[in-house]
């Protein structure tokens, strides 16, 4: 098999991966991270398909490989707001669930937490 | 052709360092020995790796290039191992 | 034998990512996490992207994974709260079958790739001459896509704003995380004053060589913003107060010169953002060198996080 084809079915297998740690993990972290796995696997699906289109010279096509370099560093600032309000969630109530019942505590947050 | 060998064998001699340490890794009973077998096997096991790229580097500015990084992974590490060490020490206080 | 070692690391990396989605501690997924975006790396190498690879150690292995162990490590005393809240064993099965599909449709559809793949790279190749740099990827960036890379801009501004509105009402404006110090004598503030210079010049140099060969601004602003993180977290340096107005003029400074010499293009050469014949590597490097600050600041900030402490004494 050449390697667009092995990477693009690891690709694959990576999304899947990360979207079984979404749906099951509780912890919100653990969602940021496997969100983080899908992410990547989505990435390196796109770069087998750049690596197919690689013609006149380049390694590969590098349109897809441009838009590649846009997605990891949103997918950087989209991680980076989850984790702060993360952080912002757990100084307000003490704790990182994310069930109904719990959020009625929330403490008063003078800014001292 | 004699440097291709030396390539090859620095490289897999290197790898096999990368494996004592990970070994010891694995087998070390506590913090402090883990990053003792790990900085000095990582460190000797990259600059072996380091040593036998150089003949397969494309000029002296790229054959630098690698050299830089195995002056700049040698700083990393044993400064992380430092902080590692008085971190695990500050846990982990024996008499 | 290729096909053996590309098999190899996809197999490390779907070990990896397993691990990291399966472990029990919390501090072991995020370790686990930055060994698989390291590896990624790797994967890129392989796939002949030499520019993504750069990004996705620098920010996908980098940035990201000092994010989340810093995160991990302020909340590892949540993990028995979460543990009580694990589904059951036929939501997991669920669950599995739905990763299951998805999987298996995204493999379907890569093994039913045309062949010959489609591609634009001969069109790049054609119109690359006229944008005077020599990297493809470069020239798509800002040259051929150059609004994609304005917009991706402005999403990392609004994230700084939607960060920095999550201070608590005290401190509104201050400073983002805890003052950071170290013994002046210690290693790490050691470590933090030989780097620096030599991580700030590795980062010019990968922006400047990005015009002709792999690199780019994206990969040599993160070494800037990573170095002031270095020297922050060893407190030779502090957050500054996001309330200054020289902290938000810089951060806007880089997307309002590229704004503003898109509206000059309609100008002169009849579209936004299009450039003037002859005018497109000096306009090209400009925008860079506008966007190289804003962005490593940018970056910076947002890996400081939301404000903590208050701004003025």
């Amino acid at each position: 098999m050449r390697a667009p084809t092995i990477f693009g079915l690891c690709a694959a297998l990576l999304v899947g991966v990360g979207l079984f740690g979404l749906i099951v993990d509780p912890q919100p972290l653990r969602k940021i991270l496997a969100f983080n796995v899908i992410g990547s696997g989505v990435f390196v699906l796109l770069g087998a398909v750049a690596r197919r289109g690689a013609a006149v010279g380049m390694g590969g096509d590098p349109v897809p490989q441009a838009l590649l370099i846009t997605g990891i560093v949103v997918a950087f600032a989209a991680t980076a707001l989850a984790v702060a309000l993360l952080l912002r969630l757990f100084n307000a109530t003490g704790s990182v669930t994310l069930s109904a019942d719990a959020l009625d505590e929330v403490r008063p947050d003078d800014g001292n937490a | 052709m004699v440097l291709d060998i030396i390539t090859v064998f620095a490289v897999l001699t290197g790898a096999f360092f990368f494996l004592a340490g990970t070994v010891g890794l694995l087998r070390f009973p506590d913090t402090l020995s883990r990053l003792h077998a790990l900085t000095k096997a990582d460190n000797l096991g990259l600059g072996l790796v380091v040593l036998g790229l150089l003949p397969q580097a494309g000029g002296v500015s790229a054959a630098l290039k690698l050299v830089c990084v195995w002056l700049l992974v040698l700083l990393a590490s044993a400064t992380v191992s430092q902080l590692i060490a008085r971190a695990a020490r500050q846990l982990h206080p024996r008499a | 034998m290729i096909e053996t070692l590309n098999a190899g690391v996809a197999v490390l990396i779907l070990a990896l990512a397993i691990f990291t989605i399966a472990t029990r501690e919390l501090f072991a997924a995020a370790v686990g996490f930055i060994a698989y975006g390291l590896l990624l790396t790797l994967v890129w190498a392989q796939l002949h992207g030499l520019d993504v690879a750069l990004i996705e150690g620098a920010v996908g292995g980098g940035l990201t994974g000092v994010l989340v162990i810093g995160s991990a490590a302020r909340l590892r005393g949540t993990q028995v709260t979460a543990s009580a809240e694990r589904l059951g064993a036929s939501a997991r099965a669920a669950a599995a079958i739905v990763a299951g599909v998805v999987a298996a449709v995204l493999a379907a559809c890569v093994l039913a790739l045309p062949d010959p793949a489609p591609t634009l790279a001969p069109q790049v190749a054609a119109n690359m001459t006229a944008t005077g740099v020599g990297n493809p990827i470069t020239a798509v960036l800002l040259a051929f896509r150059a609004i994609d890379t304005l917009l991706e801009v402005i999403v990392l501004i609004f994230a700084l704003i939607a960060v920095w509105s999550l201070a608590p009402d005290g401190v509104w404006g201050g400073r983002a995380g805890p003052r950071y110090d170290a013994d002046p004598n210690g290693i790490l503030v050691y470590f933090a004053r030989i780097l620096p210079p030599i991580g700030v010049i590795v980062g010019i140099y990968i922006f400047w060589v990005g015009a002709d060969h792999p690199g780019g601004k994206f990969q040599g602003s993160t070494f800037l913003a990573a170095m002031w993180l270095l020297a922050a977290r060893a407190g030779l340096t502090d957050a500054p107060p996001i309330s200054r107005v020289w902290v938000r003029i810089a951060v806007v400074a880089g997307p309002v010169g590229f704004v503003v010499i898109g509206l000059a293009g309609v100008v002169t050469a009849g579209a936004f953002l299009a450039y003037p014949a002859g005018y497109a590597k000096p306009l090209i490097l400009a925008i860079e060198w506008a966007l190289m600050p804003s962005l490593a600041l940018t970056l910076a900030l947002l890996m400081a996080g939301a404000p903590q402490r208050p701004g003025v004494p």
